[in-house]
């Protein structure tokens, strides 16, 4: 008994001595886990080579090289860093470089200005090094700061001190903390890739109409899977990456994936970027009449209702011919309509631009044919397409697919019957949009492209057919049976199929109320002479 | 002076009535289907139209079985005798008080012409009807049934061609109801059963 006391009386003092111990150990082992279930393996402001002042966008690339020694390498093959992209069907090359649009035209002579949105430093002119590892621009993509910028004339260098820009203007751009930013990288945002992608065409929303700024922190009803407070999809999370090379293409679309969801280990899964990529190729569970129309319809056609349905307004004409107008005093003119959106300036002529606006529909098979800057266009034809798109209803490879068109009138060389690339941004003397000129702008740029420009300019119309598959909208918002099942509806130019409700034998339905009613004559003429007869009866 | 005989039987009657309706609405949503005129919208009419249609398979299951069990699948069988007196009838005596040629009986409840409109509906109407009704709601399932040949557009137009005849046919029927020895006595018969003969 005495025994076991003392027993019970050792055993506290132990536990009274070892629960501070217990504690701190406690404490110690809670401090080791993180409150958060982090993402990255790296913090890289603990990273020695980040730690230090970089005045220049290529430092803080061979900071990154140290590690990522491959990175480089990746990039180099990518079309973001080419500019170029050789059609494996049409043989054509194509690529930023190469072509040639009908919103700001080319590329070529107006390097320093459009390689603001290249994943490189230093692309001004055609010197520019493509072998260059320094010169990849890793914080373009992985900058999470939202503080990086690169301004259009700087030739895709951010400004890391005050700048005057352009010289003489008055105008400051500020310099940007680059070792902060360095210090921040993280995976591709909406952000990151929206930087570019939602101001192509020289603004926000200008030329897709489907992507836009209002895709960096959409509602569900702008996009059902970007939706910032539901499955808050990145861009990359459809445009799956491997080896830094996007999915997805602009150059050869998959119009119609066959291939079903994908699946981990299957070879040769094709565009991750598809709809089909994760929903399959019968994803209706209720109705699988919808399924069928799936076979012919594309996705978007009916879960994308509208271009631009974010808020923001994408342009939808651009009248160039209009351009280099003067007021009294020979500067420049703005004019904006009712809601503050310009509708015409001096240096690009009149727009119009529209939000919620209804796609255009055609048969599509994804062959695109560029018209480039060596093809012949005639004025006669009518309209020039920038862009060829193949698809018919017999071909089994076509989808009716939602586009957006945009329309225009550009310069062209009506001796040589080509497209020109004018020069158009540049704080030089013939930079088009300072000095307003088409003859000096249009030799320079031509000169760029190594091109023949005869010295005539005349304006011709021309349109360019953009795919629709961004801003998907909630399934409830997807478009009702009746938007095409009805006389000039939605698909009312579309041949090859009998829409039910749109389609009909005009004969049979002439010949079948003409029956119709002919009986009803006829029963009402006999019904009458019944009256008739029993009255005298 | 006349006389009553029953001629539709209970079951007989619900079935031309609830067939009545059915038939009426299939032609309302099919023909807003068709784009004729817009009610219900597209979408809506589309899937009362298939109810419907399915409740008339329904019911025809029954109404086969009906006829079959009953032996009145014979009271379709068609005859030429007395044909051209109801023709004559119906173009010159209806209008001079002659008396109807015809007498219903039990046995031979509809008259020579109804034999032949009403075997009409049954062996081509309503079969184009029910072949190509049937084809459109299993679109899906033509390439499955090694029917990838064939094309919406002969389907629908076959269909839209049963819908006309049978919309003539229901607007001769109408009328028609009205021609029997007094203008109600057909219609009063379909309701109770009961035909006044003479």
């Amino acid at each position: 008994m005495k025994y076991a006391i003392t027993r019970i009386a050792l055993l506290m003092c132990c536990i009274g001595w070892l629960m501070p111990v217990s504690h701190a150990l406690a404490g110690e082992a809670k401090a080791e886990i993180k409150p958060l279930k982090l993402t990255t393996t790296a913090d890289h402001t603990k990273f020695k080579a980040l730690q230090k002042e970089f005045k220049s966008g290529p430092e803080v690339t061979r900071a990154c090289l140290g590690c990522h020694t491959e990175a480089a390498g990746q990039i180099h093959r990518t079309k973001h860093w080419t500019w170029e992209y050789l059609n494996p069907d049409t043989r054509q090359t194509l690529g930023k470089k190469t072509v040639v649009n009908n919103f700001c035209i080319s590329i070529a002579s107006n390097y320093a200005s459009c390689t603001a949105c290249h994943v490189g430093y230093g692309w001004k002119d055609a010197s520019f090094d493509f072998k260059s590892e320094e010169n990849v621009d890793c914080l373009a993509c992985h900058d999470t700061t939202g503080n990086y910028k690169k301004p259009p004339g700087f030739a895709g260098h951010p400004v890391t001190r005050d700048t005057e820009f352009p010289p003489g203007s008055g105008k400051i751009i500020k310099g940007i903390n680059l070792t902060q930013v360095a210090q921040k990288v993280g995976k591709s945002s909406r952000d990151t890739c929206g930087a570019c992608h939602f101001n192509g065409g020289g603004g926000d929303g200008v030329k897709h109409g489907d992507m836009d700024s209002s895709l960096a922190a959409p509602t569900k009803s702008v996009d059902v899977h970007m939706d910032a407070e539901g499955l808050d999809f990145t861009c990359g999370t459809c445009h799956a990456s491997s080896s830094h090379d996007v999915a997805g293409s602009r150059y050869t679309p998959t119009a119609q994936d066959k291939k079903g969801a994908h699946l981990r280990g299957k070879a040769d899964n094709g565009n991750p970027a598809t709809c089909v990529a994760c929903h399959g190729n019968a994803p209706h569970k209720q109705e699988a009449r919808l399924n069928h129309h799936a076979s012919k319809i594309a996705c978007q056609t009916c879960h994308i209702p509208a271009i631009a349905r974010g808020g923001i307004a994408t342009k939808l004409t651009w009248d160039w011919s209009t351009a280099g107008q003067r007021d009294a005093e020979g500067k420049h003119i703005v004019r904006k309509d009712a809601k503050g959106r310009i509708v015409y300036e001096s240096r690009k002529g009149d727009f119009t631009l529209g939000e919620n606006v209804q796609p255009e529909y055609v048969w599509f098979n994804g062959e695109v044919i560029y018209t480039l800057l060596g093809d012949k266009i005639e004025k006669s034809d009518g309209v020039t397409k920038i862009n060829k798109l193949g698809g018919s209803p017999a071909d089994g490879k076509s989808m009716i697919w939602p586009m957006k068109v945009f329309r225009g009138s550009q310069p062209y060389d009506p001796v040589n019957k080509t497209l020109v690339t004018p020069h158009t941004a540049g704080n030089d003397d013939s930079g088009y949009w300072k000095n307003l000129d088409w003859d000096k702008a249009i030799a320079v740029g031509m000169k760029a492209s190594g091109a023949p420009f005869s010295g005539k300019i005349d304006f011709i119309k021309t349109e360019m057919s953009w795919p629709i598959t961004h801003m998907v909208a909630p399934k409830d918002k997807a478009l009702a049976c009746i938007e095409c099942h009805r006389k000039e509806g939605r698909l009312a130019a579309i041949q090859g199929v009998y829409l039910p409700g749109r389609d009909g034998n005009r004969l049979l339905d002439t010949a079948g109320w003409s029956v119709a009613l002919l009986t009803l004559l006829g029963v009402l003429g006999h019904g009458a002479l019944r009256i008739i007869s029993r009255r005298k009866h | 002076m006349s006389e009553r005989i029953y001629v539709f039987k209970r079951f007989e009657r619900f079935w031309h009535w609830s067939q009545a309706a059915l038939i009426l609405f299939l032609m309302v949503t099919g023909f807003e289907i068709h784009g004729s005129y817009a009610n219900f919208g597209f979408e809506k009419a589309v899937g009362l139209h298939t109810i419907a249609a399915w409740t008339l398979v329904g019911l025809w299951v029954f109404a086969i079985f009906w006829h079959f069990t009953t032996g009145e699948w014979r009271q379709y069988i068609p005859t030429t005798e007395k044909v051209v007196a109801m023709m004559r009838y119906y173009m010159k005596g209806i209008f001079e008080n002659a008396p109807h040629p015809f007498r219903a009986t039990r046995l031979r409840k509809h008259n020579p012409l109804q034999r032949l409109a009403y075997l009409g509906v049954l062996l081509f109407i309503s079969p184009l009807l029910w072949i190509t009704g049937w084809l459109y709601l299993f679109y899906a399932d033509w390439a499955a049934w090694g029917l990838a040949d064939l094309r919406l557009e002969w389907v629908a137009t076959g269909h839209t061609l049963g819908a006309f005849l049978m919309l003539a046919f229901l607007i001769a029927h109408l009328y028609l109801a009205t021609a029997g020895h007094t203008p109600s006595a057909h219609i009063k018969a379909m309701v109770t059963g009961w035909e006044e003969v003479d």
